[in-house]
């Protein structure tokens, strides 16, 4: 579908038009986590993942990750075109594994967190962080 | 309820016998045993709402997934088999939708902020300490709060001594001038989700909490704002704000609180019930959270856990009392009461009355202007999930008076309904349609895009994590009829979208003229919609409604 500028600045409830696309996942994504893990399997602890749970503004949508005793976190946007988003790695003098970006999602999709534990091993978080055009609270 | 030696009452019990014995008096409607120490008054979302107003009750409320079949989501004769209201009772007039012209020639109009000050001096004489907290959407909603900008709100509001307040449609009165009546309040304005959006760290003018010592118990109040501000309304009046649920905040201000030696922790919110009722199963270590947004009007709590949640309806028609047995930094026991405020029954304050008059003063000509009728049998009305008749009658002037093919209106839960034969005045338009972004566009929409904003609204209404609401009612549509599952997920839960002139099933790649009003984007033209909405009236000079069909809803 196509509509010019105006039309979108027109529109009752609207905001980006291609923001407003049902879920998506890109298969990319789990190429990515692979990469990084090597397919090793992750825990469901041991990282939290803070993403609003209704993006504002899906062009910068902050996210943070913390993961105590971590060595490196990776930050997926699986809907995206691209992606891998972020990789921040901690030397061991660092005072917190801890890190916080903005990042631009392409819809609502869901934002996945990796962390890679100074033992080797791997912990994952998830985050469903929906874009939408918004506009009829009540 | 459990473990603790916890112990809950309601007081409802007491009106609803009195209702069945039609004997409702002011002091029955007050009558309260004073309990346990600490004493909350709640009132939430009076959206400008000065003056008593009739409101009716939603007859569709569908709650999705867990929420199916659980208050707030039932209505109509269900609701009051549960709480045993009697038919035709004054509660089931106050409560629930059915017969909703007749009983309100029997009981009268409801609200009026003079009658609330009458209850709360009424609960201050039996405890003057007892702490009165507002849960927003106050500065906002009818023709005087438009035309001062909220200042009429904010002058009677004062005139009541609340202690504290959170947030919603005040911030469309934008940034500017939302800081500075915050600036000047005499008393705190609380959100702990509420965010400077640049640096993303807590905004300096809103404290996340507030500590008061009362019946020699230190109770924490946090406050919580709409956190879907930016995404429902405009966020361009207010970028430099950002909200978000933030739960994991709250719990850290609750901890916080609590090792500061909070004995009793109030939520002050603005989320809306399903999200309350999430967040009290998220965050531990809250008492009560005294819920608004979503306009429910419960006439018991209902606890998740330990934390109990108040629900007190919208537009000055309820006023809660809760009082709290605190001991040993524990809730003991509770006992609440939701106060309907008949206004016929409780007696105005005069010195409020004479403030609220004084507000409205300058404006009592256009305030007072008949515009047109409705019929005898017609009853303007707007809150159920679906298009109410004021919104059909709202979506009827857009297609006439805009020429459009289809008219969108948003899904808002405020607005008082009118009743048959009743005059419509200039006033009663703007308590349905004022805001500070009225303007009523006209543009064209493909029918794939008109779809994917039904699909979008319809998500922020029936998702089933209500985390990912955002309150409000679907989407009001004129000349458009479709069918809803509200069981599927987004992107396929509308379908058979047909264009009514013509009987034609939307086609995805046609394009079509839609006319509507509240617009998010900065920038939107066209004439406001109070003044379509009194041209079309002034031309019908008699409003019928009919029933609408065109909404077909299947698995509730």
């Amino acid at each position: 579908m196509e509509f010019s500028r105006r039309d979108t600045l027109a529109l009752g409830l609207g905001a980006a038009v291609v923001t407003v696309l049902p879920f998506s996942v890109n298969a990319a994504a789990d190429d990515v986590i692979a990469t990084f893990t090597g397919g090793a399997d992750m825990a469901d602890s041991g990282i939290e993942l803070t993403a609003p749970e209704i993006a504002e503004n899906g062009n910068t949508v902050p996210v943070a990750v913390s993961a105590p005793g971590a060595s490196a976190i990776i930050l997926i946007a699986t809907g995206n075109p691209t992606p891998g988003v972020a990789q921040f790695n901690f030397g061991p003098l660092a005072a917190s594994q801890s890190a916080s970006t903005r990042i631009r999602l392409a819809g609502t999709q869901d934002v996945v967190a990796i962390a890679q534990m100074a033992d080797g091993s791997f912990a994952k978080a998830i985050a469903t962080v929906k874009v939408t055009i918004g506009g009829c609270g009540g | 309820m459990a473990a603790s030696a916890m112990v809950g009452a309601s007081g409802f019990g007491n009106w609803a016998r009195l209702a069945a014995q039609q004997s409702l008096t002011q002091d029955q409607l007050l009558q309260f045993d004073t309990f346990g120490n600490v004493s909350l008054i709640h009132i939430t979302d009076i959206h400008g709402q000065l003056k008593p107003i009739y409101f009716r009750e939603p007859s569709v409320n569908l709650g999705i997934g867990a929420a199916n079949g659980q208050m707030p989501h039932i209505t109509g004769a269900d609701f009051r088999k549960a709480y045993g209201i009697a038919d035709g009772s004054p509660s089931a007039y106050a409560l629930t939708y059915d017969d909703f012209s007749a009983l309100a020639q029997g009981y009268g109009r409801v609200g009026g902020l003079d009658r609330v000050s009458t209850v709360i001096n009424s609960i201050r004489a039996d405890r003057p300490d007892a702490l009165l907290l507002d849960g927003g959407d106050t500065w906002h909603g009818s023709y005087t709060c438009h035309r001062t900008q909220g200042q009429d709100m904010v002058n009677v509001m004062n005139a009541l001594k609340p202690d504290a307040m959170t947030f919603h449609w005040e911030f469309t009165l934008g940034s500017e001038r939302v800081n500075q009546i915050v600036e000047e309040l005499p008393f705190v304005a609380l959100g702990q989700n509420i965010f400077d959006a640049e640096w993303d760290e807590p905004a300096e003018l809103f404290k996340p909490y507030k500590f008061y010592e009362t019946g020699g118990v230190k109770v924490a109040v946090i406050g919580q704002a709409f956190p879907y501000m930016p995404i429902a309304n405009p966020g361009w009046m207010f970028p430099e704000y950002s909200f978000g649920i933030r739960d994991e905040n709250m719990q850290k201000m609750v901890d916080e609180v609590r090792a500061k030696g909070a004995e009793c922790v109030v939520v002050l919110s603005h989320n809306g019930f399903d999200v309350d009722k999430k967040m009290a199963g998220v965050v531990s270590g809250i008492d009560v959270i005294l819920s608004g947004h979503t306009h429910d009007a419960l006439p018991e709590p209902v606890l998740v856990g330990q934390t109990v949640i108040v629900a007190s309806g919208s537009n000055g028609k309820f006023v809660s009392r809760v009082d709290l047995d605190i001991r040993d930094g524990k809730m003991m026991g509770y006992k609440h009461k939701l106060i309907p405020i008949f206004a016929d029954v409780i007696a105005p304050d005069a010195t409020i009355t004479k403030l609220i008059d004084d507000q409205r003063a300058p404006y009592k000509a256009d305030l007072e202007e008949v515009i047109g009728h409705t019929d005898d049998d017609s009853l303007l009305y707007r809150r159920g999930n679906f298009n109410g008749t004021w919104d059909d009658l709202i979506c009827d002037a857009l297609l006439s008076e805009r020429e459009a093919d289809i008219a969108m209106s948003p899904g808002v839960r405020w607005g008082p309904s009118i009743l048959p034969g009743q005059a419509i005045t200039r006033e009663d338009i703007f308590n349905v349609t004022s805001m500070s972004y009225g303007a009523a566009y006209r543009t064209e929409m493909t029918g794939e895009f008109i779809h994917v904003i039904l699909e979008d609204v319809a998500d922020n209404l029936f998702n089933p994590d209500p985390y990912y609401q955002q309150g409000g009612d679907m989407v009001r549509v004129g000349g458009l009829g479709y069918r809803i599952d509200v069981t599927k997920p987004q992107g396929e839960r509308i379908t058979e979208m047909t264009l009514l002139k013509t009987g034609e099933l939307i086609d995805a790649s046609k394009t079509y003229n839609v006319a509507g009003w509240a617009s998010v984007n900065e920038g939107t033209e066209g004439p406001q919609i109070w003044d379509v909405v009194e041209d079309h009236i002034k031309k019908l000079g008699t409003v019928s409604t009919s029933t609408n069909t065109s909404v077909q809803v299947v698995g509730a």
